[in-house]
């Protein structure tokens, strides 16, 4: 896995990538558990249970054992149904559910108007103005955007940053899970107040202490490898961008850059910047990448830092992925979810005419077949292999090295790689939520 | 006619906080820099053509309602606004002086909607709003644009929407709103990032803010129509743009990444935007582009597509008709933009009983005066704009009818300002207030 370390909070709280499609965002390549070859039914129908309204969208846990649903009961209190119970405890509302990486349920719950954060049904003593973007790392613990009395910052674990602010957002958790950044506004800022806005009003707090400097923008904030040093995008003036560590910018400035990201080998910061109306990419402020591309942007970094890849445009409209600067001479008008194996060495991306043609590309190769949607490839421990669930007609599958499943799914999740070429596939199949595990071989060309 | 002889944008100026200071910090120098560099490196050679090609014929004179409006007063007509400002930057090649640029921002931002209409009179089709959005893109680099627009365009870069909304309150708006349509359909709901829905719906800014009856309306719609549809819950919401209006395509450009890319995230087949002309332009024609996309990465369908779509499919069935009469009112942004304007007459004659053209119609329908920017530019120049509607309000006076179909924000506000002022005693309506009066609901309680 490549680890440009950054986990930015998605909008259901899945950790992702800052911004953009980020090769850092790669699920795990494996689950403790059942690989024992073959099928099991966690739930035998997905139906609502009896006194149920109505269901929401399920979600199964990584390692497919059980799934879970928000339902809405007949006093129209609304609680999580996980497998074919329910928890104990209801609430007003429940959004946000999701399986953390030690298999507790966790969701965002509200109560008489207050929002607070219940696992495995129950709701943390503490409730706030507001949570949201929940979000956990491989340390299990949980952090979210916080609202309190109109205050802004972030909560791990039911405990509020020290300090809260005007406003944040751009939430970014450290990739042990255990620190938090988020952008800050620190000063208020009145009706059409645009002076005191040029003048700076936003920073970048990690763990909830500000950075001393304020910027007119700051956007993205993402940890280091070791989870220390922040970097983030910030604007000097209306036309002046630059990175910043730390809250240092660097010396250049550029007519715009898109997202940092950190070489986990030596801490240098490279982000994508903008030079005479083409992009490129700067190392420390100092142009590494000819600006020559018409697009530039989701860079990563390989583990060992020798390699730097980002999706480009080498002609306009034209998109690929190219690494070190040379782009793949395989093109296409749209290039999404840029994934690199653990070395570093190979990197896989979806592209798509009008979306609704999507090719998988390894190593600058296209796999056969076009799909309705694909989503986000990944890689086998060891590098060798690559998996991407896909949809055709209403029916969903998993690819292995470009070969489908022999079955498909009505639904189904994401896979995962496991010891000895084991790939679990989790989906639900004639009503039925399942899990299999297969092997490299049950996928035919 | 030279631009020696037009004297009237000093005649007619207005003072503006930011114009003001903005001027006061310019150099001749900074200006000839910043023109050449917009006017070589940006604009090239279609500017240059329009420049060459332009025979001061005066046909599109008639065409625009500021000049129809100001009595024929050339200084108004696009050939003259376009000489008073960019025709005058080229002749000197940039050598002006500072006050010079304090008039051409205001006829630039203030004087002009950016609607092309008069491009349908030039017998050579210059774009004129072409023009003036890079006469606009000069003074955003010279940090000369009129308050209450730049504050909006600040709002975009330090919330990623228009109206300074945070987070939490955009999903409570929305949780506020499914609660509050339960009570008419009790089985109904505002899906939170709902992977893999149909479609994405997107709305300005606005509608959270002061309009949250528009999000009521659409989740009714959605729910009673069947459709497998979601909202987001965090930033790429706001479909909006107001820094492609004042200039600062580097920010537009950040803007419409983050809803392309929240599209992407979600694995929508496609993004449906609520009925606003200026955030389609944006996403449909010009933000897109500047990313590098030659068209838009995921389809784009504006509600008035969309609304066609879901009656002609027999998705919405009408239990009644508007029978009072109405007048269609032709968003330049979606009908010359997009070429809407058969199926927003399909729509509107589905729903409505009687409906009275105006004259002209369609394609050479009036502008509503409040696009391109120029009401966001605030009190200071609302006297103009409503002096630059009288063509439109003698437009709109003659239909007879007291009821306006316009399915685009800024031509809601553009026109009421217009009823008001003229005392037309008419009202507007979208196309989704309408649908949501007259459809059948065969869930409601």
């Amino acid at each position: 896995m490549s680890t440009s370390a950054a986990t930015r909070l998605a909008p259901s709280g899945l950790p992702e990538t800052p911004f953009a499609a980020n090769a850092a965002a790669a699920p795990p390549h494996s689950t403790p558990g059942d690989w024992e070859p073959g099928r099991r039914v966690i739930a035998p129908s997905l139906a609502p249970l009896p006194g149920h309204q109505w269901q929401e969208e399920p979600h199964m846990s990584p390692d497919g054992m059980h799934v879970a649903a928000v339902v809405r009961q007949e006093d129209d209190s609304f609680t999580m149904r996980v497998d074919d119970g329910v928890w104990d405890a209801s609430f007003d509302k429940v959004w946000s559910p999701r399986f953390l990486a030690d298999g507790r349920l966790a969701a965002i719950v509200q109560q008489d108007g207050e929002w607070t954060v219940a696992v495995d049904g129950e709701a943390w003593p503490e409730t706030y103005g507001f949570i949201w973007s929940l979000c956990s790392g491989p340390a299990g613990r949980l952090a979210a955007a916080v609202q309190q009395d109109t205050r802004y910052g972030m909560i791990m674990d039911g405990e509020v940053w020290e300090t809260l602010y005007e406003n944040a957002n751009n939430f970014a958790l450290s990739p042990d899970g255990r620190r938090t950044a988020a952008v800050v506004q620190t000063v208020p800022l009145g009706q059409a107040d645009i002076e005191t806005f040029m003048r700076g009003v936003y920073s970048v707090a990690v763990d909830g202490e500000a950075w001393e400097q304020n910027f007119m923008n700051v956007w993205t904030p993402v940890f280091d490898n070791r989870n220390d040093r922040v970097a983030a995008q910030v604007r000097l003036s209306h036309a002046e961008y630059t990175v910043a560590v730390n809250g240092a910018p660097w010396p250049a400035t550029f007519p715009c850059v898109w997202e940092p990201c950190f070489d986990p080998a030596t801490g240098a910061v490279a982000a994508p910047v903008r030079k005479e109306g083409r992009w490129g990419m700067a190392l420390d402020g100092t142009l590494l990448w000819d600006a020559r591309f018409f697009q530039c942007w989701s860079p990563a970094w390989s583990r060992d830092g020798r390699h730097l890849w980002a999706i480009v445009a080498p002609q306009y409209g034209r998109f690929t992925v190219a690494r070190d600067a040379a782009p793949w001479s395989f093109t296409a008008p749209v290039v999404t979810d840029l994934v690199l194996s653990s070395d570093g060495t190979r990197a896989a991306a979806l592209v798509s005419n009008d979306n609704s043609d999507w090719q998988v590309v390894v190593d600058g190769v296209p796999w056969p077949g076009r799909w309705e949607m694909a989503w986000r490839p990944v890689f086998s421990p060891c590098g060798q292999h690559v998996a991407v669930r896909v949809r055709d007609r209403a029916r969903e599958t998993v690819l292995v090295d470009g070969k489908p499943w022999r079955d498909a799914f009505t639904t189904a999740w994401d896979p995962t790689f496991g010891p000895g070429g084991a790939v679990l596939l989790r989906g639900v199949r004639d009503g039925a939520c399942e899990r299999w595990v297969a092997t490299i071989d049950d996928f035919k060309a | 006619m030279s631009a020696t002889e037009f004297s009237g944008i000093a005649e007619r100026r207005i003072e503006d906080a930011n114009l003001i200071r903005g001027v006061a910090a310019l150099t001749r120098e900074r200006i000839e820099r910043v023109v050449k560099a917009v006017t070589k490196g940006e604009a090239g050679a279609r500017l240059a053509v329009y420049h060459e090609t332009c025979m001061r014929c005066g046909m599109c004179a008639d065409a625009c309602h500021y000049c129809l409006s100001h009595g024929g007063d050339p200084t108004y007509s696009p050939v003259g606004k376009m000489e008073q400002t960019m025709w005058k930057l080229l002749r000197t090649g940039g050598k002006v002086d500072p006050d010079d640029i304090y008039g051409m921002a205001q006829i630039a931002y203030t004087e002009c909607n950016l609607c092309r209409r008069c491009v349908h009179y030039c017998p050579v089709g210059i774009d004129t709003g072409y023009v003036m959005s890079m006469v606009r893109r000069i003074c955003h680099r010279l940090g000369v644009v009129p308050l209450y627009i730049q504050d909006t365009a600040h709002s975009h870069s330090g919330t990623m929407n228009q109206m300074w909304v945070k987070d939490d309150e955009w999903i409570d708006s929305l949780v506020w709103q499914e609660d509050e349509a339960r009570g008419e359909i009790p089985s109904l709901r505002i899906p939170f990032d709902k992977e893999g829905a149909d479609f994405l719906y997107s709305v300005i800014a606005p509608e959270p803010k002061f309009r949250t009856q528009l999000i009521y309306q659409a989740a009714v719609i959605f729910d009673q129509a069947g459709v497998d549809w979601t909202m987001p819950s965090s930033p790429g919401w706001d479909n909006s743009d107001m820094c492609m209006f004042t200039g600062d395509y580097e920010m537009m450009g950040r803007l419409k990444r983050c809803h392309f890319e929240m599209a992407q995230k979600l694995k929508v087949k496609r993004i449906v935007m609520g009925e606003c002309g200026h955030a389609f332009r944006s996403v449909y024609d010009v933000g897109n582009r500047w990313l590098g996309w030659k068209f838009h990465p995921v389809p784009i369908v504006h509600s008035v597509e969309f609304f066609w779509e879901l009656l002609t499919e027999g998705k919405i069935k009408l239990a009644r008709k508007f029978d009072e009469p109405v007048t269609i009112h032709d968003p330049c942004n979606i009908i010359r933009g997009r070429g809407l304007m058969d199926k927003l007459r399909e729509v509107t004659h589905a729903l409505c009983s009687n409906v009275v053209e105006m004259s002209p119609t369609r394609e050479h329908n009036l502008c509503c005066c409040a696009g391109g920017g120029v009401i966001n530019c605030g009190p200071p120049f609302k006297g103009v704009r409503l002096a630059g509607n009288k063509a439109k309000a003698d437009q709109l006076a003659a239909t007879g009818v007291h009821t306006v179909v316009a399915p685009c924000h800024n031509c809601h506000g553009g026109l009421e300002d217009i009823i008001h002022h003229y005392k037309l005693g008419m009202h507007t309506k979208f196309l989704g207030d309408l649908i949501y009066d007259c459809m059948e609901k065969p869930g409601a309680a």
